[in-house]
């Protein structure tokens, strides 16, 4: 990919997470900002590079898979702590209105 | 392009679309939990996409499949054991423990590909593209190193292990934390000028900027800054993004750091305050002392748990005005019990939830549904208002500047124009509080002199239990 279409792509990733939320019930703004905190947790993917092309790069390795850790702690338990929030609200069958 | 290329490209695609579907999704409360499930399958998504792009292109070596297992297990187990464990309370700090593990990862992806450049890094090596290489680790560095240090100080700031110290509320903070701006700076444009030792500079001023900026800041603001927080930490991950060239990482991080700008500014506008002041006023409390809020009480009447049971007995429509005090006290599943005896007496109660009650926007809602509150008897702010004067007895419990009358009646305060509950409209208030002492924002609350007020002194948790001894006595929800 050259530089200017990941800037593309860096503008309209922007524009689209601006248009994502526009009314949100106050309810749901704990359980939206930790949804999304869990989604930034994305950086997984840039460890899990690091990881394959360091091949026999120790120290590099090492430094992969504890950037990988941090960044699963972040996915795995921003996921189920959302769930966890999510399913209080769900559990009585009559919120739809 | 070959198969692989192609198929994770399709991978990609789909796993973006799902991500903003998601986010889309968990801003809705019918959608939200599939909405959540939908991202997480998402993510798994993209993790699938790359493996299966790398296993059909360079192959992934054996250590590396090691490194990798070790990482993801520690990792994710640590995330769920603690999503399990943790109690509903102390969501925010948590968030922010999660979102700086995020940062760190950006920082330290940018570190390892700084140190030891990878292969592929190597073989282009005009000078526009090393130039961007450096820029994007720079970024990422910086982002990532300041959403860590202040993700922690703002956990331990709502865990209580850290408190505001003196001089980060004096002017002498902006004069810090221009130094480490400014160190910042100096050391991003000396790597990007190619000296690589400055990257360690980078790394510890970004750190201290990080802390300096986030110390100063009362606790009452800290979900405000988790928020900004959470938005750095995408926008991390779209530099890391840049530095490992994923289109994929860019777009989800962009995605999270504008929706993240997005909810700041609704969270900001819930408490009546600009992000501008959030950040560089420092605690409020420190500033309104000076102003105004120093007044004293004149009319303050107490009142024994035997008294408030009584007029709660003789009530017909009950409010409950839940506060962080409440969360606190942990004391909603006894809150819950008492509204029950009430309820089985057929008297009304609602919960009345301030946008910003707890701090945290949402966060009696969910303290409540854990307390298995009828979620219908929760009302927002602007639909409980009007049905404040037809109230018999409101509760206010742990919630402090949400109910003062002073934002509606006195343009001097500094509450002036925040939205609040007209508490002061019901026949009669009663507010548990365990002193005197002023709410976050540190200044008097004019509902605690007017004469239909009476305060419970006692911590929530106990006034609570000693109410439902009081109201067993009186035969109250016993059939």
């Amino acid at each position: 990919m050259s530089f200017i279409s990941l800037l593309w792509v860096l503008l309209l990733g922007s524009l689209l997470g601006l248009e994502l939320i526009g009314k949100v019930p106050p309810t749901l703004h704990t359980p939206l900002m930790s949804g999304a905190n869990a989604i930034s947790g994305i950086t997984m993917l840039a460890a899990l590079t690091l990881i394959v092309k360091a091949e026999a790069n120790v120290p590099l390795l090492i430094i992969g898979s504890v950037s990988l850790g941090f960044a699963l702690f972040n996915v795995v338990g921003g996921f189920f702590v959302t769930d966890r929030m999510l399913a209080m609200f769900s559990r009585k069958p009559s919120n739809k209105k | 392009m070959n198969l692989p290329v192609i198929i994770k490209f399709v991978i990609d695609l789909l796993a973006v679309l799902l991500l903003a579907l998601g986010i889309k999704g968990l801003s809705k409360v019918k959608s939200a939990r599939d909405a959540n499930r939908l991202a997480a399958f998402a993510m798994s998504l993209s993790v699938v996409g790359l493996l299966s792009y790398y296993l059909g292109t360079s192959g992934i070596a054996i250590q590396s499949w090691i490194w990798i297992i070790i990482g993801s297990i520690i990792g994710s187990l640590f995330g769920a054991i603690l999503a399990k464990k943790v109690p509903m309370t102390s969501m925010p700090e948590t968030v922010a423990l999660f979102n700086g593990c995020g940062g760190m990862s950006s920082l330290l992806v940018a570190l390892g590909v700084a140190i030891f450049p990878i292969s592929n890094s190597v073989e282009n090596l005009d000078f526009f593209k090393s130039l961007i290489n450096e820029v994007s680790i720079s970024v990422s560095i910086f982002v990532g190193a300041i959403t860590f240090t202040g993700s922690i100080v703002a956990m331990a700031k709502l865990q209580g292990w850290l408190s505001t110290p003196g001089w980060t509320q004096s002017k002498v903070r902006h004069f810090v934390n221009i130094v480490f701006a400014v160190a910042s700076f100096i050391a991003f444009f000396d790597l990007i000028n190619g000296n690589s030792s400055s990257i360690w500079l980078l790394v510890i001023v970004s750190s201290l900027l990080g802390i300096g900026v986030t110390l100063p800041i009362g606790g009452a603001d800290m979900p405000v800054v988790i928020s900004l927080l959470n938005s750095y930490s995408g926008i991390a991950a779209a530099a890391a993004g840049f530095v490992v060239d994923s289109q994929l990482l860019i777009v989800a991080g962009a995605m999270v750091g504008a929706a993240g700008l997005i909810l700041t500014q609704v969270m900001c506008k819930g408490m009546n305050r600009s992000l501008v002041s959030v950040l560089f006023g420092g605690s409020l409390s420190a500033q309104s002392t000076a102003s105004s809020g120093s007044g004293e009480y004149t009319n303050i009447t107490s009142c024994s748990v035997e008294e408030c049971a009584l007029t709660l007995e003789a009530a017909n429509k009950v409010i409950i005005v839940p506060g962080y005090g409440l969360a606190v006290a942990q004391a909603q599943h006894t809150l819950r019990e008492v509204t029950k005896k009430l309820e089985q007496n057929g008297i009304e109660v609602v919960y009345a939830i301030h946008p910003v009650a707890g701090r945290m926007p949402g966060h009696m809602n969910v303290l409540l549904a854990e307390a298995d509150v009828p979620y219908e008897q929760l009302k927002e702010m602007d639909v409980v208002n009007p049905d404040f004067p037809a109230t018999d007895v409101v509760l206010v419990l742990g919630a402090n500047d949400v109910v003062n009358p002073q934002a509606k009646n006195d343009s001097s305060s500094p509450l002036y124009g925040m939205p609040v509950l007209d508490v002061q409209e019901a026949r009669t208030v009663f507010v548990i509080k365990r002193g005197m002492s002023a709410g976050y924002s540190g200044i008097k609350n004019d509902l605690f002199d007017l004469p239909n007020t009476s305060m419970v002194f006692g911590d929530a948790k106990k006034v609570l239990n000693d109410l439902i001894g009081e109201l067993k006595d009186l035969g109250v929800g016993e059939k």
